[in-house]
């Protein structure tokens, strides 16, 4: 794999590692706990949206963050030619 | 059959089970001892790691934490959960792809120096050993608990069976006895909860039961449990109660905590591929969730089931009285976890909150203190089968659930113990010429020395045991985690930079805990009293690790930029590591 195409691979790696990690925090330290305050008028069950992502919504979202980078990245290295044989 | 002998045969059966699978998986070169020939099945390995990853204290204790503070808590579940994204994104793969046996051999090799090596060793050593310690103790008391022997003699039993398949089969024994542990941690676990679920709001899904109609009173589950606290004096389950900043680190803490544990991060050397180390930690969260987005329906349920237990008329109704009090009740004030003291002398259980704004109330109804004197937040998980008067074989997989958790962890944090001390002081400092069959016997008597350590540790447990794994949190949180990430994210960062970080970021959070703790968590050696006022802008002790990882970034990145970049062989192992292509499977030095 020649240079450039080794840093437009990382590139391209480290940009959906950061659209990830943006909704991991915004699931978790945003609605689950921050913007909880904010969400309180979107009732659940006797409680608000920001108790819910708090205690399953975040994991859940966490779950799905997981395997869809797991996915993505799977079709990076093929275009890449970079996967393991 | 009584309870008794039902016990024994289930934990008796899965303990033969494991010792079956230890005999079967007998490790016969370091890298099935170290990473099980790195032919483990992703979601075969999630399993593993969710067993390793969750400990007696997750399965016994996690849902009362949860249960006694509502939302506050919820930081463990987002924080024990969260971690996984992290190490799917930002370490496994990459680790994987590097194919050496342990962390320190990454630190060591990265950074070109062994002092970080020995820095990583130490760490992995200090919050390894702190964290077995507590697994040994849940051993203990889950088998004194629930087989009636002393709680040494559980010990003894439980390090015996640890050492057969740790061992003879080192990782691969492990995790094939890691797997078998999940399964039966998790069935149960799942049952009560199933059945409790169904008989407060008629729920199957527990995660469902939790934001669902509680039946006896037809309002939302949760906004009853809220109610119902509050008349009895206690703050509401829901409400937002303690500082966001603090919440936040905390469970930030938690969360790279999580990733930089060596026993977790160990677990994805295991796989054949790079693709399968992301992919498997997506599988590891998945079993994880099953029982963390449980435990806050079982805590807040069965909060809610003993408060309706102990007021069946209402809480502004006469209490149940002592004499008639359910049968489970009596059986646990056998244990101590659960006593019970007639402050007013009229034979009923008053159980509320016994603060200075409801003594008005406390007065007017003739009450003079609560008599639920003692109630441990264990118990919402151990008595469930009981409360909802599920049949013994249920109460006696409840005991083998507990003693998988504790096992699978111990044996997980053994590994991670015995190949620092074979393969990375051992291998790589001491005696560098030694031969194959020579590391696999020292990682054998490491294993078996480190067994007896535990053992000789949890028998007598330092008095800090419990504060200590909050340092085992911080540790991992800021120097094991911080050094990873920038030895795979900066191919510049030298050794100087990520020693320095690593020493910074170290420093910082055990003086920051041991300012409040006490020195070595000696009682009465803090400087400052352990409470909100006191901590520097609200950060509690147990939530620093995240201020010690910036720290440590910080350092090191200012350390880079007098010092300069890494050699540049050190730049192409770097370049290497971050594609997947060429990870073999098994590369020893």
């Amino acid at each position: 794999m020649s240079d450039k195409s080794a840093s437009a691979y990382w590139a391209a790696n480290v940009r959906i590692i950061t659209i990830c990690l943006v909704i991991w925090a915004l699931v978790s330290f945003g609605f689950g706990i921050i913007f909880r305050p904010l969400l309180s008028g979107i009732p659940i069950g006797g409680t608000d949206l920001g108790f819910w992502f708090a205690q399953q919504g975040s994991i859940l979202t966490f779950i799905v963050l997981i395997f869809f980078y797991a996915q993505y990245m799977n079709r990076l290295d093929r275009e890449f030619g970079v996967d393991e044989v | 059959m009584d309870q008794f002998t039902l016990n024994l045969l289930v934990v008796g059966a899965s303990f033969a089970l494991y010792i079956g699978i230890a005999i079967w998986a007998r490790a016969g070169t370091t890298s099935e001892f170290y990473a099980a020939n790195r032919g483990v099945h992703p979601v075969l390995n999630g399993m593993a790691t969710a067993a390793d990853w969750m400990s007696a204290a997750s399965f016994i204790s996690m849902a009362g934490l949860i249960a006694f503070v509502g939302y506050g808590n919820s930081t463990f579940l987002m924080g024990w959960t969260g971690g996984y994204v992290l190490l799917a994104m930002l370490l496994a793969p990459y680790l994987r792809k590097f194919g050496r046996f342990t962390v320190p051999d990454f630190i060591g090799d990265r950074f070109y120096s062994q002092t970080a090596r020995i820095v990583a060793v130490i760490s992995l050593l200090v919050m390894s050993i702190t964290y077995v310690i507590g697994q040994m103790t849940g051993a203990g008391v889950a088998f004194s608990r629930f087989l009636e022997v002393e709680s040494s003699t559980g010990l003894f039993i439980a390090s015996a069976v640890v050492f057969v398949y740790a061992v003879l089969g080192g990782m691969k024994g492990i995790t094939y006895t890691q797997v078998a542990q999940y399964i039966v941690l998790i069935i149960a676990y799942t049952i009560p909860a199933v059945f409790i679920s169904l008989q407060l709001t008629g729920q199957f899904l527990p995660q469902m039961g939790l934001f669902s109609t509680h039946t006896e009173s037809g309002l939302p589950l949760l906004a009853r449990l809220d109610q119902v606290l509050v008349e009895l004096g206690f703050r509401d389950y829901t409400g937002h109660h303690s500082s966001t900043l603090n919440m936040v680190l905390f469970t930030m803490s938690l969360m790279i905590g999580t990733a930089g544990l060596p026993h977790v991060i160990i677990r994805f050397f295991t796989v054949p591929k790079v693709s399968d180390a992301r992919a498997s930690a997506g599988w590891a969260l998945v079993f994880i969730a099953l029982l963390y987005t449980v435990a806050p329906a079982v805590g807040a349920m069965a909060r809610l089931n003993i408060i309706t237990t102990i007021y069946p008329e209402g809480t502004s109704e006469t209490p149940v009285s002592y004499e008639e009090r359910p049968e489970w009740m009596r059986n646990w004030e056998q244990t101590g976890l659960l006593a019970f003291e007639d402050k007013n002398d009229d034979g009923l259980i008053q159980y509320y909150n016994a603060t200075p704004e409801f003594e008005s109330v406390a007065e007017e109804r003739g009450w003079e203190g609560n008599e639920m004197v003692t109630f441990n937040q264990d118990i919402l998980v151990l008595a469930n089968p009981e409360i909802a008067n599920l049949p013994g074989w249920v109460i006696a997989l409840i005991a083998a659930g507990g003693l998988a958790a504790a096992l699978s962890t111990a044996a997980g944090l053994l590994l991670a113990i015995s190949s620092a001390v074979s393969h990375d002081l051992i291998k790589s400092v001491i005696n560098p010429g030694i031969s194959e069959k020579g590391e696999l016997m020292a990682a054998r008597i490491s294993m078996g020395l480190a067994i007896v350590l535990a053992t000789y540790l949890g028998l007598n447990p330092p008095g800090f045991a419990a504060q200590v794994v909050a340092l085992a949190f911080g540790l991992a949180a800021s120097s094991l985690f911080p050094a990873i990430m920038m030895g795979i994210f900066s191919k510049k960062m030298n050794a100087t930079g990520a020693i320095v970080g690593m020493l910074v970021g170290l420093g910082t959070t055990v003086l920051y805990i041991f300012t409040y703790l006490g020195w070595f968590f000696i009682p009465e050696t803090n400087m400052l009293p352990n409470n909100a006022d006191n901590w520097l802008l609200g950060i509690s002790p147990l939530s620093f690790g995240a201020v010690g990882a910036i720290l440590n970034f910080v350092a090191a990145y200012l350390v880079l930029k007098v010092t300069g970049e890494a050699p540049e062989e050190i730049q192409e192992l770097v370049e290497s590591i971050r594609v997947p292509r060429g990870a073999g499977s098994a590369q020893a030095h």
